[in-house]
Formats: C-alpha cells, sequence, structure tokens
C-alpha cells in the first residue's frame, strides 16, 4: 500500500503532454502538476462515470494522452463501461484505479469485498489487453515509464492508504482552484479544434 | 402502425442525425431502434458506443462532447429512468448540449399505457425540467431538428420520445 501523492509525485515526470483526469486523486494532483490547462479534475459529478468520460473524451480526442485515475468505488458502481472501454479499444486511454477498500468521502466504509476484489483480472476478463496491479510504490515507479509507452487501453490498480473525510459535506473546503465549467474551457482552448 | 399516417421509418432518424452532424451514437438496444441499429452501422460518419447501462450513456456524452464531438444518446425510456442521477451530474451539471433519442416502451396514442415504463416517463422528465419532443411518425419528424436546436442553444440535454416500434427485427418483413 502507498500514499496517492507520493504516486502522483511518481507518475508526474512521465506525465508529457497528456490530458490528465485526476479522479477523486484531484486535490493531491493540482499540487502536484504543471500543466493545469490539460488538467481536468470534475470533483463528482456523479459517482461511476468517471471512466465512461474519459472514455468519451478519448474517442473525441484520439490523438491526445487520455490518462484517468478513478477509484475502485466508481468501478464497482459502474462496472459495466469496462466491456465498452476494451470493445471501443483507444489507444490513446490509460486507465489507473486508485484502490483504497473504502468510501472515504463517506467515513471510510469499506466497500464490497473490499479485501479481495482483484480489480486488474475483472478489466483482464472485460477485454483490456494489458492489465497491472500494484501494491508498492518501488514497482509502480518502476513500470509507469513502460506502461505509458504502449497502446492503450491499459488498465492499472494501486493499492493506495485510504485518506478519510469525516467532515459533514457542508463544511468541506473546496480544494478546486477553478470552477468546472472553468478547466473545461481551458483544457478545451490548450486543446485547440478537434 | 394502421393508424399512423406512413409511420415512422428508421432512415428518418438517421437523415436528422447526419443532418446534425452527429459523430457518435452513445446506444444501448431496444425494440423501438432495433433495425436502426443496422442502418448506424452502415454509415460511414457514425461511432456506436455501446453501453450495458444507461446511466454510463451520459458521462459518455459527456466526454464526448467537451472534447468536440457531437454525440446523441438512444436509449429506451426504461433505461433513461434508471439514469437519473448520471444524466443529472454528467449532462446537466455539465452543461452538455445533447439530444435522447428514448424509445417510449408502453406508449400508445390512445393514452393508454401497456406499461408502467410510460405511465412514469413524461413525468419523470418533468421532474428533471428536461424539454421533450413525442415524434411517432416521419410527419413529425421536423421535431428531431427542433431538438437539436434546443439542445444547442440551451446547452442541455433535450429528448426526442420515439413513439412508435420501428418494425424491423425481420427485415424481410419490412
Amino acid at each position: 500500500m502507498f500514499q496517492t501523492l507520493d504516486m502522483f509525485k511518481a507518475f508526474a515526470p512521465f506525465r508529457g503532454n497528456a490530458v490528465v483526469i485526476p479522479g477523486r486523486g484531484g486535490r493531491h494532483w493540482i499540487n502536484v502538476s504543471d500543466k493545469p490547462d490539460r488538467d481536468v479534475p470534475l470533483g463528482d459529478p456523479a459517482m461511476g462515470g468517471h471512466a465512461s468520460f474519459a472514455l468519451g473524451l478519448a474517442l473525441a480526442r484520439p490523438n491526445e494522452k487520455i490518462i484517468l485515475f478513478d477509484s475502485e468505488g466508481d468501478i464497482l458502481m459502474n462496472m459495466g463501461a469496462l466491456p465498452t472501454i476494451a470493445e471501443m479499444d483507444p489507444k490513446n486511454f490509460y486507465h489507473f484505479v486508485l484502490d483504497n477498500g473504502v468510501y472515504a468521502t463517506t467515513g471510510g466504509q469499506p466497500v464490497p469485498n473490499a479485501a479481495n476484489v482483484q480489480y486488474d483480472v475483472i478489466a483482464k476478463g472485460s477485454g483490456y489487453q494489458n492489465t497491472y496491479a500494484f501494491d508498492n510504490l518501488e514497482d509502480f515507479t518502476n513500470n509507469i515509464e513502460e506502461i505509458l509507452s504502449m497502446p492503450g487501453p491499459v488498465f492499472v490498480t494501486m493499492k493506495v492508504a485510504p485518506e478519510i473525510e469525516n467532515v459533514p459535506i457542508t463544511q468541506r473546503v473546496r480544494w478546486q482552484k477553478k470552477t468546472r465549467d472553468q478547466t473545461i474551457a481551458d483544457m478545451q482552448k490548450d486543446l485547440g479544434p478537434r | 402502425m394502421a393508424d399512423q399516417e406512413g409511420g415512422f421509418s428508421p432512415e428518418t432518424i438517421l437523415t436528422h442525425l447526419k443532418a446534425n452532424n452527429v459523430t457518435h451514437v452513445v446506444w444501448l438496444p431496444d425494440s423501438e431502434t432495433n433495425f436502426l441499429y443496422t442502418l448506424m452501422q452502415a454509415e460511414p460518419s457514425l461511432t456506436l458506443v455501446p453501453m450495458s447501462r444507461e446511466g454510463q450513456a451520459f458521462s459518455t456524452a459527456a466526454g464526448l462532447s467537451v472534447g468536440g464531438a457531437k454525440p446523441v444518446i438512444l436509449i429506451q425510456n426504461t433505461g433513461l429512468m434508471e439514469s437519473g442521477d448520471s444524466m443529472r451530474g454528467w449532462a446537466m451539471g455539465m452543461n452538455i448540449p445533447v439530444v435522447l433519442m428514448v424509445g417510449y416502451r408502453g406508449w400508445t396514442r390512445h393514452g393508454v399505457d401497456t406499461d408502467t415504463a410510460a405511465t412514469y416517463t413524461e413525468h419523470f422528465l418533468h421532474a428533471f425540467g428536461i424539454k421533450y419532443y413525442l415524434v411517432e411518425s416521419d410527419a413529425d419528424s421536423d421535431r428531431i431538428a427542433v431538438a437539436f436546436e434546443r439542445a444547442e442553444r440551451t446547452k442541455q440535454p433535450v429528448a426526442v420520445l420515439i413513439g412508435d416500434e420501428f418494425h424491423g427485427f425481420n427485415q424481410t418483413g419490412r
């Protein structure tokens, strides 16, 4: 198990010019990234949808590398997205999953069968050709360059430490630096016309 | 069909998709749109993106739309109702101008619903404040163009309720 922030620091040097959708790890990524106009920290429009959103963006922009940091809770909520991604076979899509075993933003309750679900096996069975699972930072760091150099879709699940929030939702401090609309507008401007 | 002038042909829908520069059809099969599938597959300007649950369609369409593509969502009313939170967060909340082509299962023009999917469909759309247009036959199909125009103007999802089954389960019987 490793820290999400440490993972992002190991990943950052290999990001290149990719569009990064940091998912629930966004609070850390926005402080690591050096290309904020290519970051898409959407927060949580509706749980379970990040993978499909990233697929749509990858299909719309086949010449851009699209990197998603999903969560296991989102995967469980919409597991049917995986066969769709595999069938559409976007060569520019890299699907990372932060698996902390819990619903961290609701107080840390475990996700169903948290200790035993193998998300990389599910992805492989859904049709992803290349899948990885990491439970330590060293292995992740040693493989990240290779992962990002192969054609997508690639699926990478990582055992990360939970960062549990117990503050009521109405009292939480917003970590995003931009509005959602501004985030999208900045990305579209940076990508240019389709 | 006998009491509907001319019926509603899948070719009409395809014509509207092409006229409105649709690039991707995000869809899950239903009986109302079965034969349309064959036509869409043969249309080189369209990419079909298959879903396994309708809620995925809204986040997929959001990604396509912000990336500069022009998706349409093609689902049944049963799946529309399943999709409430995804539609709220990914389409309405992100100001996605997407047309939902919704098979109106159970609807009849006589007002006698044949299952509860039809009973709740318009109530569901009203609850979300989503504008919709009913299309029963080719004669109504201009409403599809109106739906595309409204979606673009308002940057919100707009529904087209397809009040007829395509009769293409067996193409030789068309």
